[in-house]
């Protein structure tokens, strides 16, 4: 169990707050790398930008290669054309609803230039467009005409939401899935030494899973495990006198376990694997409820000839907004849940799918 | 194969839980294999023959799992959330029967109390196992469910749920048992797959593919037909042969494969059709773009009302497509 929050938190405020739009993950990459360097025994950067850690344990013989993956990127935008005066054009970058656009501050490029999301305010709109939801190609992300010589074409744009901690819930920006990525940097820290723990931190994954599929090519592990966030919609009541059905996870019910989403059947081997421990060691845990969302899972289980692959996740209110919420208790429960997992974890578990 | 194809309809296997039907088609076909086994996702792997005089190494694959439905959420009431596993048209399950793994049955109904005209979507849907409340309920989330209709023979057509793709499991063990009884070699070395988790994205055979890297991929599958009331401006009909699949939404078949199958069914007198099929596809689209490449084609078999609880197939068109793989299997592929 973690014990030291003050330390855990500034790590997460750190990740959450950096930009890394998905094909931009550098400054999440570098800062990665500063903190798992001294625990690592292989570091290495693929061509996709994957970075690719081997903790090797020290049993002698055969030890089982455990793939543990993170996403580095995060949804966000891309400038796509200047106008005049500072005013961008833009596109979303992986899964973002028009919804969230206006009046929102963002973070342009890598030296997180300060820029807004503008509307005209009510009194020039005209009644019948006040509920409509105005299409991206109607929006600029404006830097003023100051900062037009820091951005260009090409530059990502994050929201500009700092991190912060208020009571036992942390509100942040990119918690999906720096969250993940925090997590895995806590299980290199203390890496299990009777399996080699084969960590990706991986690019690209809010665009369709990319690194990942070719990290698992070239970890070529025996079983994989993947760290994101899921959406908790578990307001106490949705409508009034009706249960809620469809709340994917709750909040403070600890880590998130996958039976299956629309990318991934989880491996029923390592679910019950998952299961056992969690009961055996009175771990903080649920299940996911079946259903829409996928994580890099998804492009890892069908790589070379099969890898048996599960899901946990972090569960999180608003994913893909300018403001995630989760309990510090679930990062908590899910860091502990996947660290006892590892302590455990034996190939006896992958018994042959035909015995 | 009838008495086949029955005792497979009735094993239940939604994507991912395929395990009691692979045990039972390993059972049939266990004597008649030279190498068998099991990968790590699920995929039942038989080799027959090895690769002779001009012979390639075949991969042909149907796939064992059917559509289905997974429980997300029990309620207080002990009513059951679901969601679908492959794809499941709502319009099908309004009123009709269920079955989870462990044996419990289930209807289907709809919230609300008025006259339906839209067809409601699964999100409003629930499953009534007749449990009290929730403490009740022996089902958990991730429990998964299959339709639950009885076999029906017409005669000529056989009607029945999950014929998606026990249709071409049955095939595929009825040419293992042709092959295996004719005592004669074959010139290519046949892997048969009998494949996982189809229905929810070609998951299982791309990795066995990777594992086998054949040099021909072949699937064995249901497809559509164009034959009902105002139906798909499809030219395949149930009763006409089995089809040689030249595209599918997912799939252009190579060239070369098509050319193959089509002499050997002219040659042997086989009737066949040609098959372009505009929505859906089979696990040869997977296995073509597995390493390298795999020319890859697809021998179909037509259907009426594919993913429905009474899909329906003419039992000539099944028997002619084993009959025809049967004979690919002892003929030279020509391609390059």
């Amino acid at each position: 169990m973690t014990t030291d929050n003050q330390l855990d938190l500034s790590l997460i405020e750190t990740l959450s707050n950096l930009s890394g739009v998905s094909g931009a993950e550098s400054a999440v990459r570098e800062r990665v790398m500063k903190e798992i360097k001294p625990f690592a025994d292989e570091i290495q950067v693929d061509p996709l930008g994957n970075l690719l850690v081997a903790c090797r344990g020290e049993d002698s013989g055969p030890r089982m290669k455990v793939m543990v993956a993170a996403h580095m990127d995060e949804v966000g935008f891309m400038l796509t054309a200047e106008d005049d005066d500072g005013c961008y054009r833009f596109a979303k970058v992986g899964g973002i609803s028009d919804k969230y656009l206006t009046g929102k501050s963002v973070w342009v490029g890598k030296e997180q230039v300060p820029g807004v999301i503008g509307l005209p305010p009510i009194h020039l709109t005209e009644k019948k467009d006040r509920k409509k939801i105005v299409p991206l190609k109607k929006l600029r992300i404006d830097v003023g005409a100051g900062s037009a010589d820091r951005v260009q074409v090409g530059d990502r744009a994050v929201f500009a939401t700092p991190f912060k901690r208020v009571g036992d819930s942390l509100i942040g920006k990119a918690f999906d899935d720096r969250l993940g990525v925090a997590i895995l940097i806590e299980l290199i820290k203390r890496a299990p030494r009777h399996i080699d723990l084969l960590a990706a931190f991986t690019v690209q994954e809010e665009i369709g899973l990319r690194g990942a599929r070719v990290a698992a090519y070239k970890l070529n592990p025996e079983c994989s495990i993947v760290l994101d966030t899921t959406p908790a919609r578990d307001f106490p009541v949705w409508e009034e006198g009706v249960e809620n059905a469809f709340y994917n996870t709750r909040l403070g019910k600890g880590a998130a376990v996958y039976t299956a989403d629309s990318g991934t059947i989880s491996d029923p081997r390592l679910v019950q694997y998952l299961l056992r421990v969690g009961e055996e060691e009175g771990l903080s845990f649920q299940f996911r409820q079946p259903g829409g969302g996928r994580t890099d899972a998804a492009a890892i289980h069908r790589q070379r000839g099969g890898i048996p692959s599960v899901s946990i996740s972090v569960p999180t209110r608003y994913l893909h907004s300018p403001v995630s919420l989760v309990r510090l208790e679930d990062y908590q429960a899910t860091l502990n849940f996947v660290e006892t997992a590892l302590k455990h974890i034996s190939p006896d578990i992958l018994s042959p799918m035909g015995a | 194969m009838k008495s086949l194809l029955k005792s497979l309809v009735e094993i239940p296997a939604p994507p991912g839980h395929e395990k009691e039907l692979r045990d039972y088609v390993r059972e049939e076909v266990e004597t008649m294999a030279d190498e068998i086994r099991v990968d790590s996702m699920g995929n039942l792997i038989v080799r027959k023959g090895e690769v002779g005089e001009g012979g390639k190494r075949i991969m042909i694959v149907s796939h064992l799992d059917e559509i289905g439905l997974i429980a997300t959420h029990i309620d207080k009431r002990g009513f059951i959330r679901f969601t679908n596993m492959g794809g499941v048209y709502p319009s099908y399950l309004l009123g009709g029967r269920v079955r989870f793994l462990d044996g419990t049955r289930g209807v289907i109904d709809v919230e609300g109390t008025g006259k339906r005209k839209k067809v409601p979507g699964l999100d409003k849907m629930y499953i009534d196992i007749g449990a009290e409340n929730e403490n009740q309920c022996s089902i958990k989330i991730g429990d998964v469910a299959v339709f639950d209709r009885p076999w029906l023979d017409l005669g000529k057509r056989v009607v029945s749920k999950a014929l998606d793709d026990r249709v071409g499991v049955a095939v595929m063990v009825q040419t293992l048992r042709e092959v295996h009884q004719s005592q004669k070699r074959t010139p290519h070395e046949s892997w048969f797959v009998f494949s996982n988790q189809e229905e929810v994205g070609l998951r299982g055979a791309g990795p066995a593919a990777y594992q086998l890297e054949p040099d021909i991929g072949l699937a064995i599958d249901v497809t559509r037909t164009g034959d009902t009331p105002q139906g798909a401006k499809m030219d395949v009909c149930l009763g006409d042969g089995p089809a040689i699949k030249i595209r599918d939404k997912g799939m252009l078949s190579h060239p070369e494969v098509v050319d193959w199958m089509i002499d050997v069914a002219q040659k042997h007198k086989i009737s066949y059709q040609r098959e372009v099929l505009e929505r859906g596809t089979t696990d040869a689209a997977s296995i073509q773009l597995t390493r390298g490449g795999v020319p890859s084609g697809c021998l179909s078999i037509p259907c009426r009302y594919v993913h429905s609880p009474s899909e329906m197939v003419d039992w000539d068109d099944v028997q002619q497509a084993a009959i025809l793989l049967e004979k690919l299997l002892f003929e030279p592929f020509l391609g390059s």
